[in-house]
């Protein structure tokens, strides 16, 4: 490594400088959001044309104004219960259908079942955006419109592919000695699939939770598609939907409602990063 | 998970032979459930919107009656249809675009080591964590045709004389540009986090061998890098490219297609036409052209997928 002298100092600071770039690109909106969040209307309604005003800064005190109006005399509270509650039922549904389905391509298929989880993976690819007409018609068929019953049904459409997916990575890295050597002791292959397969898939599990979780969180067109009444909404059609009154935006409380719902997120996505990329990645990395 | 152990995994892997009947039988089972929900809820309304798009089907009523291609035929001589096409290329193509050559520079820098790594690491992560409708809506605040602060720091610098103003979501050019910002902005942890791993699952001993055999950087990046990196940088590019022709999100929350729709993509205009609108057979037709990439898509998938088993 010759980082000595001039030279090396330079490619340093130009390095820290463009790794500083980098992050003020894509943080700078949720400082915005932030200042926003907390700044006095009067403070925060000025007019971009007024260079006199400085308008990254509170030039009035902060004020928890927003917040009260977000959390008192919003629907954001409801939108984030049922949210929470359409994302407890998804991912019920997707650990019932993707671990028994990902443990059945990680060990008991042969050949095909490898084209077969190739093909299941593919279809996390077919779009909302193809589907949620053709779904339009199936939800008013079995009279689910404008009701969060429809999102449980059709969440795990995405939820199902990608979660199977990643399990079945995660499964394949376990030895297969360890439920042979169960089946030895006497255990059916069921029952040494419960007690000493998934204790031990635990952390690929949690995974699975955590991206089903964050994937219905996130999820905004078919929210937006098969929920009108505002007292149905979730968090990602809600805020931007029914938060805006008129042509009146409330941007405080909305930029209030936005960081609020993102960061927790962001936490969870980045605690879970390196499996993330495991689960696009399995193939294209040796 | 890390490669050494998908690598320790793979002896052991040489399965099939070993199966006996029950267990295949077993394995029927267990997969079952999860085949019948996705060829009922992901196969089934696949083939139901290619019908429908044949069909004068309107949302509020049941009935309809076949009526060909005609659906297509009235999208493609529609100048909204053909401009949205148009611009779904664009957004894609220049957004991803963007996004490879930024994500690489990126990805380089953070293969360095520097105090601070883990926290710029989960900094730069945000645009892709945060749910897209939120995120775009801070955009949306931050493109306001009033409050607008780009505007005023273009004020400050006085590259906006007095009596200029740029409304960003109000000009189809300047739309477009708005809407390309925010797809690089949340494609772009994606792609670097990815391209990212493949940098770092190259073994050093492979750089350190092209050292002694007197390799220099250049002939370095073009005979290790790239090729070590192409199957990576295809799933990055791929998915990256998936993600963006198929949003509707960022285009219906900044301009809603407007201006007189210059800035509509497929998808946006097939909500705009099939739900709003309730011409579900024409939303249909217009959704329908997502499905040729799609399945290019698909097969660059596969192939890779193929190959990696190969070497």
């Amino acid at each position: 490594m010759a980082r000595r002298g001039w030279g090396g100092a330079l490619r340093t600071i130009g390095h820290r400088l463009l790794i500083l770039g980098f992050t003020g690109f894509a943080i700078f909106p949720f400082y915005w959001m932030a200042v926003t969040a907390f700044k006095q209307n009067a403070d925060l309604y000025v007019g971009a044309s007024n260079t006199a005003h400085n308008p990254f800064i509170f030039n009035r005190p902060p004020t928890l104004e927003h917040l009260q109006i977000l959390f008192g005399t919003t629907l954001y509270p409801t939108w984030l219960f049922n949210t929470l509650w359409v994302g407890g039922l998804v991912v019920a549904i997707t650990l019932l259908l993707g671990v028994p389905a990902a443990y059945s391509l990680a060990r008991l298929t042969g050949r095909w079942g490898e084209h077969l989880s190739i093909a299941i993976f593919l279809t996390y690819l077919i779009p909302s955006t193809l589907l949620f007409i053709p779904f339009s018609r199936l939800v008013a068929l079995l009279g689910l419109q404008n009701q969060l019953w429809a999102l449980v049904l059709i969440y795990p459409t995405f939820t199902v592919p990608f979660c199977t997916w990643l399990l079945m990575g995660f499964l394949k890295t376990l030895p297969k000695e360890i439920e042979e050597s169960a089946m030895v002791d006497g255990c059916s292959r069921m029952s040494a699939i419960v007690r000493v397969v998934l204790p031990l898939a635990v952390p690929g599990l949690l995974t699975a939770v955590i991206f089903a979780l964050t994937l219905t969180i996130q999820e905004f067109v078919y929210s937006l598609t098969f929920i009108s009444s505002v007292s149905r909404m979730t968090v990602s059609v809600g805020v931007p939907v029914a938060l805006v009154r008129g042509d009146v935006y409330y941007w405080g409380s909305l930029m209030a409602a936005c960081l609020i719902t993102s960061v927790p997120l962001a936490l969870l996505y980045n605690f879970f990063l390196d499996r993330f990329i495991a689960g696009f990645t399995v193939g294209a990395i040796k | 998970m890390t490669t050494t152990e998908i690598a320790l995994a793979t002896p052991s892997r040489s399965r099939g032979a070993s199966l006996s009947r029950r267990d295949i039988r077993l394995g029927e089972i267990l997969l079952a459930p999860a085949l019948a929900y996705i060829f009922l809820l992901v196969a089934v309304p696949f083939l139901l919107a290619v019908f429908l798009s044949l069909t004068n089907s309107s949302a509020g009523s049941l009935q309809f009656s076949f009526v060909g291609l005609q659906n297509f035929r009235a999208v493609l001589g529609s100048p909204v249809f053909r401009r949205a096409l148009w611009n779904t290329f664009v957004f894609t193509f220049v957004s991803q675009f963007l996004v490879m050559v930024l994500g690489n520079i990126l990805a380089r820098a953070l293969m360095k080591p520097f105090r601070g790594k883990l926290l710029v690491r989960f900094l730069i992560l945000l645009p892709w964590a945060a749910p897209i409708s939120l995120a775009t809506l801070g955009w949306l605040w931050i493109f306001d045709s009033t409050f607008s602060v780009i505007n005023w720091m273009l004020k400050v610098v006085g590259w906006l004389g007095p009596g200029q103003w740029y409304y960003w979501l109000g000009d189809p050019v300047l739309g477009m540009v708005a809407i390309i910002t925010v797809h690089v902005w949340r494609m772009l942890p994606f792609s670097t986090v990815i391209l990212l791993a493949g940098l770092t699952s190259i073994p050093k001993e492979i750089h350190e061998a092209a050292d002694i055999d007197g390799a220099g950087p250049l002939s370095k990046t073009f005979q290790i890098t790239i090729p070590m990196m192409l199957p990576i940088l295809t799933v990055a590019i791929l998915f990256g490219v998936v993600f963006t022709f198929t949003d509707m999100s960022v285009v219906y929350l900044l301009t809603r297609g407007g201006p007189y729709n210059s800035t509509h993509v497929l998808a946006s205009l097939a909500f705009q036409d099939g739900v709003l609108g309730g011409d579900v057979g024409r939303g249909a037709a217009e959704a329908i052209f997502l499905v040729p990439l799609l399945v290019l898509m698909a097969v660059v998938m596969l192939r890779i997928s193929r190959r990696a088993e190969v070497v």
